[in-house]
């Protein structure tokens, strides 16, 4: 096969995995301080549809994004009032918060199932617009998939170069300790749901209004679960999770290129790679506690009356 | 003592008028939605009560609704007793599935009483082998259970994908299987689509309780779940418990698999749980993992999936809004918790 195609799978690839690169980081964010979200895939569909009906009825794709991004963080709140202020099971919240996306998603995009959009404009890089147009056309991305990299380093100065970040980590590892410190468990851990929110519902807009362009029910298709796994694969690192996303995207692109040079294998048994990887790595971290897990995932804080 | 029985009683219609409220708030919540949408939320409600509990087809489609939900309910309530987090409920009931599929499609000819008791036993081989993964990993150290489960929920998925479109696919539709011979179907009652998965989920909670309650394997296992240190050093088989106590919630969830391809469908298709196995994990932890309290909620659940069903006929909702009814009635039942999880805690 040729150089062309093989960078064609490549494109392809890049387009598949960009979604869920933003979504995993919304998740570390979420995970550094300690909150298990199992909603994301319910956080992805509202998020999706929401953009994709923007985006239909003011033509503008750009205002799609943004009230795609603006819904993520709206809707982690709902999760946020659940597990912070009400203290509830974060498990059970997440899954609850996912019941609750399949239904409002299908409510929001109802009226829109078979509709077409503008998606994202392409825009080509300066400087390679001298290559032939077959060349050009397969490097032609969206302002998301360029912005994609450079989010991933934003998270990790973020979380890593910042005293917000700081906080954030600390409120992760002993709740207790970091209020001791003066800090407000409560409210980073807010601020990271609706931050974390903000780059998952990123992520969704580029999945509806840039890489399939059309809205369908449940059409994450266990993206955000996916996410979670990538999480952990990626050990909490926001750099880490680049290689994360590139594990999907790689899967995909395998098995686009063997479909091409005919062999048949079945893209369910390829999909299944991130989370075997992911199962795989755990073993192999052998049950050390050392492997950045936040230590206080999943833990609720009572506070100190 | 007068005042005690007094508080009893206090306590009581207390917690019976919560739960009056905060299932009222659950439905008001639905109706604001049902209204923004642009339909009658009286009419709506009116329609899915009426239909579910006051006509003897809807009562009926409630039950057959409930079945699965509540063995997968089970299959959750079982781990969590020693303090495993079961959330690969959803993965189980898959696998269990395709065991079952694989038994009704290359024994055709058996008589129903042998080829019925053979699937139910592979559907809890599926489930249980599909749960021994986490609990062997579990129980040697090396990675939690809960995160383990969850993964294997989308690679069970996503294995009975391939398993239907690489080989068992029928000629005319490739997302599932032919319809099974009738000696692979559990026999129906009453003419209508209750099936035998009935009786083997509320044999398994009548089990569950006597189990738990009464023999030394419950003791044993709630003092694992109340103290795992104390119940070490009292010398329970501590490790033997956690693997075989997961494997046990895998079957459970295998055979819901099996209750759902030889009761309900009638074959093996790639949608075959319709989230029983999530909903299995709500449900379960809303009601505590007793016994009573997961007969409720899930003939609960089933009223509001069932409600959705007609809903959508009625007056045209989508189908996959009724999970906002059930989503409200899980924030309200949730955000109520937070004395009982911090007695776990």
């Amino acid at each position: 096969m040729s150089l062309l195609s093989i960078l064609g799978v490549l494109s392809g690839a890049i387009f598949a995995g960009t979604s869920l690169l933003y979504t995993t980081l919304g998740e570390v964010i979420h995970q550094r301080s300690g909150i298990v979200d199992l909603g994301l895939e319910g956080l992805l569909l509202v998020s999706a549809a929401t953009g994709f009906a923007v985006t239909s009825l003011s033509g503008n794709p750009y205002l799609g994004v943004l009230a795609a991004t603006l819904t993520g963080g709206l809707f982690n709140m709902v999760f946020g009032y659940l597990v912070i202020s009400r203290q509830a099971n974060q498990l059970a919240s997440g899954l609850a918060m996912m019941f609750f996306g399949f239904g409002l998603s299908a409510l929001i995009g109802n009226a829109y199932v078979g509709a077409r959009i503008n998606g994202l404009p392409r825009i080509l890089l300066p400087g390679l617009s001298d290559l032939p147009i077959l060349w050009t056309s397969l490097f032609k991305f969206d302002i998301l998939i360029y912005l994609a990299i450079p989010v991933a380093f934003l998270v990790w100065w973020l979380l890593f170069r910042t005293r917000w970040g700081l906080g954030l980590r600390a409120v992760g590892e002993n709740t207790d300790a970091a209020f001791a410190s003066g800090r407000n468990p409560r409210l980073i851990r807010y601020q990271a749901l609706f931050f974390g929110g903000l780059l998952a519902g990123l992520g969704a807009a580029h999945l509806s209004i840039a890489y399939t362009m059309a809205w369908g029910e449940y059409m994450t298709a266990g993206r955000g679960f996916i996410a979670v796994a990538l999480v952990i694969f990626s050990r909490w690192q926001p750099l880490q999770a680049i290689v994360g996303a590139l594990l999907f995207s790689g899967a995909i692109a395998f098995q686009l290129v063997l479909q091409s040079i005919g062999v048949r294998i079945s893209g369910f048994l390829l999909e299944t790679i991130p989370y075997v990887v992911t199962i795989l790595v755990l073993i192999a971290w052998g049950g050390n506690r050392k492997h950045s897990t936040p230590a206080s995932l999943g833990r609720i804080y009572y506070g100190r009356e | 003592m007068p005042r005690r029985a007094d508080t009893y009683r206090k306590i009581l219609s207390n917690v019976v008028v919560r739960h009056l409220l905060l299932i009222l708030l659950a439905l008001f919540l639905f109706g604001l939605i049902v209204t923004i949408y642009g339909k009658d939320p009286f009419q709506a409600l009116k329609d899915m009560f009426a239909f579910t509990l006051g006509s003897t087809y809807g009562f009926s489609e409630v039950i057959v609704t409930m079945i699965p939900i509540l063995i997968t309910a089970l299959a959750v309530a079982v781990p969590w007793r020693v303090g495993l987090i079961n959330i690969g409920g959803e993965g189980q009931l898959y696998i269990g599935a395709a065991f079952a599929t694989w038994g009704a499609l290359t024994f055709p000819n058996l008589p129903p009483w042998i080829l019925l008791p053979l699937m139910m036993l592979l559907g809890m081989l599926g489930g249980a082998l599909w749960a021994l993964i986490p609990g062997y990993l579990k129980a040697i150290g090396l990675v939690n259970e809960t995160i383990v489960t969850l993964l294997l929920n989308s690679v069970g998925i996503l294995v009975v994908g391939f398993l239907i479109f690489s080989f068992w696919h029928s000629v005319t539709d490739t997302n599932m299987t032919v319809i099974f011979v009738p000696a692979a179907l559990l026999p129906t009652f009453f003419g209508t689509r209750i099936h035998l998965g009935l009786v083997i989920g509320l044999v398994l909670l009548a089990l569950y309780w006597f189990v738990m309650k009464y023999t030394r394997w419950g003791l044993e296992m709630r003092a694992i779940g109340g103290n795992p240190q104390a119940a070490r050093r009292n010398g329970i088989p501590f490790k033997g418990y956690l693997i075989i106590v997961m494997c046990i919630g895998g079957a459970i969830a295998g055979l819901a698999g099996m209750a759902m391809v030889s009761g309900f469908h009638h074959r093996l298709l790639y949608n075959v749980s319709q989230n029983a196995g999530f909903v299995g994990f709500l449900i379960s932890w809303l009601a505590g993992a007793q016994p009573i309290g997961i007969l409720v909620m899930s003939f609960v659940v089933a009223i509001i999936f069932t409600g959705g069903t007609l809903l959508q006929l009625t007056i045209a909702l989508p189908y996959a809004v009724i999970n906002i009814l059930l989503a409200f009635t899980l924030f309200v039942v949730l955000s109520r918790q937070a004395f009982f999880e911090r007695k776990k805690a």
